[in-house]
């Protein structure tokens, strides 16, 4: 399945241009950047974030009034999958130190930091320990630890990507602790891509003025979630509890949060877990489709834990705005919305028009880099179409080679190189046709510095939390958001769990008042939530369908 | 069509039938296993995971009409044949003993405790691992690998203790743990290369000291006073910090590029 007759005859047109546009990068020439008037216009214009009509007020909870995205809006104004009055919640059936709810980076790295500080520790997850956004990070992890770089300017960086909006505390925290979040996966054995001498092999992202992102081949993020995974199976006071997500955070009668109601997705049977404090890890929700964009997260990324956090009353921000990563596949149609790392255009790589044309500065933040494609797809009509009609741009993987010798793409792309063989394209001698895809939810739970978020014992860490990357996230942030988060948290909890002591009789009237306020704003639709997973069986078989089993 | 959203039945599409577990479906010839199982109704629990061929969760056999040939794929990355025989297994399993990546001395690494030497560090593979010294070369291992990886030879690699190399060649491994359920020797290959690969990356590769150099400095406070004076600045001063940055060239060789600017360094 290579590329048809009318695709290859646009690849004439890239390879036409490619000469010229080597020369110019090999003479250190770059397409200009935009200025910062200039981002703000393409992303009013094109970017879906500044889309109105796909935004809604909430109508009930701690964040009334805020336009979100639709498809959250009708999750975090969904129903309980329990009727507290039928929850038995004398009946403990997992008592533990901590809860951590969610078993991808931020959550296993936090239960390795509290398991470290002499606490129990169970991690409930909704599939199997690891499967989280965590694995699907391909290009790398920020720190500023070359001699030219600085927390600084990693912290400026962060900020003009973010446009200034993010919260300065956690950005700052954020930078500093690179290095040392780098060092501890070093330490754990993660397989850094170095020089012999052990120097970090280091490269620009989308929006970096230095280069500074550390990677695994293109499997930087499944890198670090094998090792972190791998250490925590070997650690006794860790255990963990597959296919058994939370539905609902229990608070105690005092409001601290002492555990979660969790469910065996296998029997259906709940269990009441109980601990002296709870980490909510539960990653984002690329797989609510919002404006029906494809997404490049992992099956089980339904925003559990905003909705129950939000719920129980827990602030938050940035809803309004998710992250489009620009290069999403689009050809062949089975690896459409299947994530292209930035480290592709970090090695080099164009994005052209159907003309050949570069029509932006390749690295650009990535809602500008995504708002460019689509104006150039749309508006100004240069995009290359696939037989399925996906309109999208060239990624022009074959300069890599060219610029850094044979064997590059296979090696530093090595996944992406074989996703792509398989369906008989060679990305080292022939581009990827790209459109932004959805990727990532930079509105989240509002925490402090050590992941506390407004209930006490309540504290979250990842995707699942936020502010620190404000509106928008740079490549390469969030690997090192889950480590440098997850750590503070996990030690963070560990110390509150000790302070807290056992906790008091445990309660539901979170949920009984939120329902309250449902009904008050007239909100009945039956909707449920968590979501937990997504239901894609097609229309013909819903309508013929028995109730699942 | 991996767009996350359900795929509808349209008019126009070429159906074909396959066999989920010995029951028969009609699905549209362009899906992935994955998607087909799902337009044929089924709700994964187990079996699916990242949808983008990394995670291993979705490892799959499967036959095709008059082969005698089982086939593995990843039900994600595969797209369906006519009358292909399907069958996913998400779970296996497989040996994996404990340890305890600080003490293969027998004491904890660190503060003047030498690091272990590559032979004590071959010979606890050995140990956890005594059954990779029976591969039988039967090679079926690397032919049932999704990833194309020639699990034998890093099988044997780790027998020979060229660990670094063994690490090399696994390096793409996702785990899905398909050559662990195929081999006649019972060796779970994928577990005992998760090992290797953190031997070679916490004691066979050279450590990296500017880092450890950044991580004292940043842990001496260096940079607390510049990170809040950045903290406390306005927008303004912000943004024109921000739009004043240099920025290192692409192809600037390691350490080679020296900022003019150097107040924030």
């Amino acid at each position: 399945m290579s590329y048809p007759p009318e695709l290859q005859e646009l690849i004439t047109l890239v390879e036409k241009t490619r000469p010229a546009r080597l020369d110019r990068a090999r003479s250190g020439e770059s397409f200009p950047a935009l200025t910062l008037k200039e981002r703000q216009e393409r992303l009013n214009e094109f970017h879906p974030d500044y889309r109105a009509e796909a935004k809604r007020a909430l109508a009930v909870g701690p964040n009334k009034g805020d336009f979100v995205p639709v498809e959250l809006a009708d999750l975090l104004e969904s129903r309980s999958r329990l009727d507290p009055d039928r929850v038995r919640l004398d009946r403990i059936d997992v008592e533990t130190d901590i809860l951590i709810i969610g078993a991808g980076g931020a959550g296993t790295a936090a239960a390795l930091e509290a398991m470290q500080a002499g606490v129990r520790v169970t991690m409930a997850t909704k599939l199997r320990h690891g499967d989280a956004n965590t694995v699907m990070a391909e290009g790398g992890i920020q720190a500023a630890t070359a001699e030219a770089d600085s927390p600084c300017y990693h912290y400026l960086d962060v900020l003009g990507g973010g446009h200034f909006s993010n919260v300065p505390e956690l950005a700052s925290t954020l930078v500093r602790d690179a290095p040392e979040a780098v060092e501890w996966l070093e330490r754990l054995g993660v397989l850094f891509d170095k020089y012999p001498d052990g120097h970090m092999k280091v490269g620009h992202g989308g929006g970096t003025s230095r280069k500074r992102l550390h990677s695994a081949g293109d499997m930087t993020g499944a890198e670090i979630m094998r090792v972190l995974r791998d250490e925590a199976r070997n650690r006794r006071a860790i255990t963990v509890l597959e296919f058994t997500p939370a539905i609902e955070l229990l608070l105690d009668q005092e409001g601290r949060c002492a555990g979660a109601v969790l469910l065996n997705l296998e029997t259906k049977e709940q269990y009441i877990a109980r601990a002296k404090a709870v980490i909510l890890a539960t990653g984002g929700l690329g797989r609510l489709h919002i404006q029906g964009f494809p997404c490049t997260n992992h099956y089980g990324a339904t925003a559990d834990g905003l909705v129950m956090a939000y719920r129980a009353g827990v602030k938050t921000c940035f809803l309004e705005a998710t992250q489009f990563h620009p290069t999403g596949a689009i050809f062949p149609e089975q690896n459409a919305g299947l994530l292209i790392t930035e480290k592709v255009r970090g090695l080099g790589a164009h994005l052209l028009n159907r003309d050949g044309q570069e029509f932006l500065f390749a690295l650009e933040p990535r809602d500008v880099a995504s708002a460019c494609i689509i104006r150039e797809c749309s508006q100004m009509g240069r995009g290359a179409t696939t037989p399925a009609g996906r309109s999208g741009v060239w990624l022009d993987s074959p300069m890599i080679d060219l610029l850094h010798g044979e064997g590059t793409v296979k090696r530093e792309l090595g996944a992406k190189y074989l996703q792509f063989k398989r369906f008989g394209i060679d990305i080292s001698q022939e581009p990827m046709l790209v459109y932004p895809t959805l990727h990532y939810q930079n509105g989240r739970l509002v925490i402090a510095q050590n992941g506390e978020t407004s209930i006490p014992g309540l504290y979250a860490a990842g995707e699942v939390s936020g502010g620190v990357h404000g509106k928008n996230r740079l490549m390469g942030n969030s690997l090192l958001d889950i480590i440098v988060f997850g750590r503070r948290a996990g030690r963070a909890v560990a110390t509150a769990a000790r302070e807290a002591g056992t906790p008091k009789k445990l309660s539901l009237d979170h949920v009984r008042s939120f329902e309250r306020e449902l009904a008050e704003a007239g909100i009945s639709d039956g909707k449920v939530g968590p979501m937990l997973l997504p239901n894609y069986a097609p229309e013909h078989i819903r309508v013929s369908m028995c109730h699942r089993l | 069509m991996d767009d996350g959203n359900a795929v509808n039945q349209k008019n126009d599409e070429k159906l074909v039938p396959i066999h989920i577990m010995g029951r028969t479906y009609e699905v549209p010839d362009s899906l992935t296993i994955m998607k087909a199982v799902e337009y044929a109704g089924h709700q994964y629990i187990r079996g699916c995971g990242c949808r983008g061929g990394i995670c291993g969760a979705c490892g799959t056999f499967y036959r095709l009409p008059g082969d005698y040939q089982l086939q593995t794929a990843l039900a994600c990355q595969t797209v369906v044949q006519p009358g292909m025989m399907i069958m996913q297994l998400p779970y296996f399993p497989a040996n994996r003993p404990d340890y305890d990546l600080e003490t293969l001395n027998g004491k904890r690494d660190g503060n003047g405790v030498p690091p272990p030497s590559r032979d004590v560090l071959h010979e606890s593979v050995r140990q956890m691992y005594p059954e990779v010294y029976r591969c039988v070369g039967c090679a079926t291992c690397s032919r049932t690998c999704p990833m194309d990886i020639d699990v034998m030879d890093y099988v044997a690699l780790i027998g020979r203790g060229d660990l670094e190399k063994a690490t090399e060649v696994s390096f793409s491994c996702i785990m899905c743990g398909l050559c662990a359920i195929r081999c006649p020797a019972q060796i779970s290959q994928y577990t005992a290369a998760m090992y290797v690969r953190r031997l070679t990356g916490r004691y066979l590769t050279p450590k990296a000291e500017h880092l450890r150099t950044r991580v004292t400095q940043v842990q001496a406070g260096q940079y607390d006073a510049k990170l809040a004076r950045l903290r406390s600045m306005r927008k303004e001063e912000l943004v024109a910090l921000y739009a004043a940055r240099e920025r290192e060239p692409d192809l600037s060789k390691p350490g080679e590029w020296k900022p003019k600017e150097t107040a924030w360094l």
